[in-house]
């Protein structure tokens, strides 16, 4: 199945971002300089889509996913799912939204209470919309078997659970009221590798079945690759490149994902040393102090005057399909110095 | 590299077991393990948590906490040397300078109230051999081997000032300090991002052209094996369950666990339809299945007795490559008709 032949989407889109800004620690005359975790981010996503948020630690990606469903207060922007804008800061009105939007956290672990046994922890949602004892234990049962567990298991707790177990309680308790958009935050990358595959394969099911938009934040491109139909590179605050499936894997035109694309290690000897690899030189900025004109010129093998001065818009490029934020954007072809 | 492996390995780890006392039981992590690394080469020790790849790696180092744990077998023979019977004193003395270790976590791994270049030099200090001025120098060279920019300038900043990447140089650096002949490296770049990951492997790959030094890397990383490895142990449930070449175990692995785990992996150029995961999870080591370890999730051995009553034992099915799978012929011609 690729990108190019599902059904185009029509109508709105389920989500949409219109600059988002997020600055930490910005107010109160503070000395300290604003950390700048999210810098002017638009973004569409459509009922049924799934789009990948990629990039490194200190991106913003995760902040991004955070600002959607309410758990920050953005500095700036809007956001609009569903037809309705999301109402940071009013109580009533997240939990409102929170039936149609749910976050899946990394960590199986800790996003877990590990005093309350499974079906505490997925009936808790559906007693808060006031479904009754009754109702609740069929939906309990219904959900624990949809993410492949035993509902006889419900009266356990989440430490006698296994790391990919704990993963569909997760998934579960986000499916509990049947919502449209779910935000996975790394939802593998804490799990074994023989048990990331079937946490995946449970998210493409579930995907079908109830024709849920996913958005999928993760630094693991192999994972990102398979599971996502368009996918948004973001690089200190900011998206650089975004694009379907195809575009960014095999046609990337920003340098930064092409470098991030080139360093991931490829699971086939044959073609060690085969493979020009890029390695930039030097760590991402500070979010706080973030260089002028294009964040990634520092790093970047391509930079020349224009990038310290203006920052490059996220746009379409004659050559290219997807919208890359680069002034010098093209194939990789010169060899990075 | 193509290695002869002839002659005396560097390190012979043979039959060991490892225990550990908790609440449910003695919980034995490693149970006879045995494997070899000659001299210069390049060995990956795969396996996901709890297959005791990593606790194997402490014993050699003797750093397993007695109690709660304990050694209740095997000899970890160095330079034809049991490091199971030297004194606590001779350990020190091998570890931080024949031997020596690159851990997960470089935060911390390293003091954070003494300087980087300081602890670095210390390493030299504390195996003799060096002046204080001398072991600073050559601190400051290290640095610069594994790529540290600015290395004189580093050399006095703290562990806190440095980015998880840098930190990861200097402790690369530390460990290659004393000219080691082997060097463990246990996930060194799992806590780090990608671009940052392909700067670390490229340290790793000066350091060890620096020193030729030997290498176990302890990873469940795939690609990162098959960029930088020789020859792969693979790890379950607490046994080595297939040794071979690294092409040899990609191309056509004998053991069902090591299949199944290349099959489940996504790949970056290619879209299946669905991911082959391995149904189930890894074993529980305080209540190991009987027989082999895999049998549960083996899509392999449709239910057949022994798999569920004799443990498998390691055996050469090809020359240098050894699994313990009671069907690993089976594998092979399964293999051979996917080929034809």
């Amino acid at each position: 199945m690729t990108a190019e032949a599902r059904p185009a989407p029509s109508g709105s889109p389920l989500l949409q971002i219109d600059n988002l800004v997020k600055h930490y620690g910005a107010r109160g005359g503070a000395r300290k300089p604003a950390i700048r975790a999210v810098n002017d981010i638009s973004l569409t996503l459509r009922a049924g889509e799934t789009l990948g948020l990629v990039g490194e630690s200190g991106c913003g990606k995760s902040t991004t996913g955070r600002c959607i469903i309410g758990l920050e207060q953005p500095t700036g922007g809007r956001i609009v799912f569903d037809g309705k804008p999301v109402e940071h800061g009013k109580r009533a009105a997240l939990t409102a939204m929170w039936r149609d939007m749910q976050y899946v956290f990394q960590d199986p672990f800790a996003s877990l209470n590990p005093l309350m046994t499974v079906f505490a922890i997925l009936s808790e949602p559906l007693r808060l919309s006031g479904m009754s004892v009754a109702e609740a234990q069929a939906r309990v049962a219904e959900m624990m078997r949809l993410v492949g567990l035993a509902p006889e298991h419900g009266n356990r707790f989440p430490h006698e659970f296994s790391g990919g177990q704990r993963q569909r309680i997760g998934i579960a308790r986000a499916l509990a009221l049947n919502p449209k958009l779910l935000i996975l935050d790394e939802p593998v990358s804490a799990l074994d590798v023989s048990i990331q595959a079937q946490v995946i394969n449970l998210l493409e099911d579930l995907q079908e079945r109830f024709g849920l938009a996913y958005l999928f934040i993760a630094h693991d491109l192999s994972v990102v690759s398979h599971i996502c139909d368009r996918i948004a590179v973001m690089y200190l605050g900011r998206i650089v490149e975004i694009g379907t499936r195809e575009e960014i894997f095999q046609r990337p035109q920003h340098p930064y994902t092409q470098a991030l694309l080139s360093a991931v290690p490829i699971d086939d000897p044959d073609l060690r040393g085969k493979r020009k690899r890029i390695v930039l030189q030097g760590d991402p900025p500070s979010p706080a102090n973030p260089p002028s004109g294009c964040s990634f010129r520092t790093r970047c093998w391509k930079a020349t005057e224009v990038c310290a001065g203006d920052v490059p818009a996220l746009e379409p490029k004659p050559h290219a399909r997807q919208a890359v934020a680069c002034h010098h954007a093209g194939v990789l072809t010169a060899e990075p110095a | 590299m193509v290695h002869e492996n002839s002659g005396q390995p560097l390190l012979s780890v043979e039959g060991l077991i490892t225990e550990f006392r908790s609440a449910e039981g003695i919980v034995r992590a490693v149970d006879e393990v045995s494997y070899q690394i000659w001299p210069g080469e390049t060995l990956a020790v795969v396996g996901e948590s709890g297959s005791g790849k990593s606790v194997t790696a402490m014993s050699v180092l003797g750093l397993i906490p007695r109690p709660p744990g304990r050694i209740a077998g095997g000899r970890i023979l160095f330079e034809g040397r049991d490091l199971l019977t030297v004194t606590p004193g001779e350990m020190r003395a091998i570890r931080g300078k024949a031997i020596s270790m690159i851990f997960q976590d470089p935060m911390t791994s390293l003091n954070p109230v003494l300087t980087v270049g300081f602890q670095i030099a210390e390493a030299m200090l504390a195996h003799g051999d060096m002046g204080r001025t001398e072991a600073a120098e050559r601190a400051v060279e290290l640095l610069r081997t594994v790529g540290v920019p600015n290395a004189p300038e580093r050399y006095h900043q703290f562990p806190h000032q440095f980015s998880g990447g840098m930190r990861q140089r200097a402790l690369i650096a530390m460990a290659i300090a004393n000219r080691p002949r082997l060097v463990i490296a246990d996930e060194p770049t799992t806590a780090l991002d990608v671009t940052i990951q392909a700067q670390v492997f490229e340290a790793l790959r000066l350091a060890q052209a620096e020193t030729q030094a030997a290498m176990v890397l302890i990873t469940h990383d795939m690609g990162l094996v098959a960029e930088l490895a020789d020859r792969v142990v693979v790890m379950y449930g607490g046994r080595v369950v297939e040794t071979a070449d690294v092409r040899t175990l990609f191309h056509a692995p004998r053991h069902p666990y090591t299949k199944g785990l290349l099959a489940s992996l996504p790949r970056m150029h290619e879209r299946s339809e669905r991911l082959n995961p391995i149904p189930g999870a890894p074993p529980s080591l305080v209540n190991r299945p009987s027989g082999c370890a895999f049998h549960p999730r083996c899509a392999h051995s449709a239910g057949r007795l022994p798999c569920r009553t004799d443990v498998p034992v390691m055996r050469e099915i090809e020359a240098a490559h050894w699994s313990a799978c009671h069907y690993a012929e089976e594998l092979r011609q399964s293999q051979e008709r996917v080929e034809a």
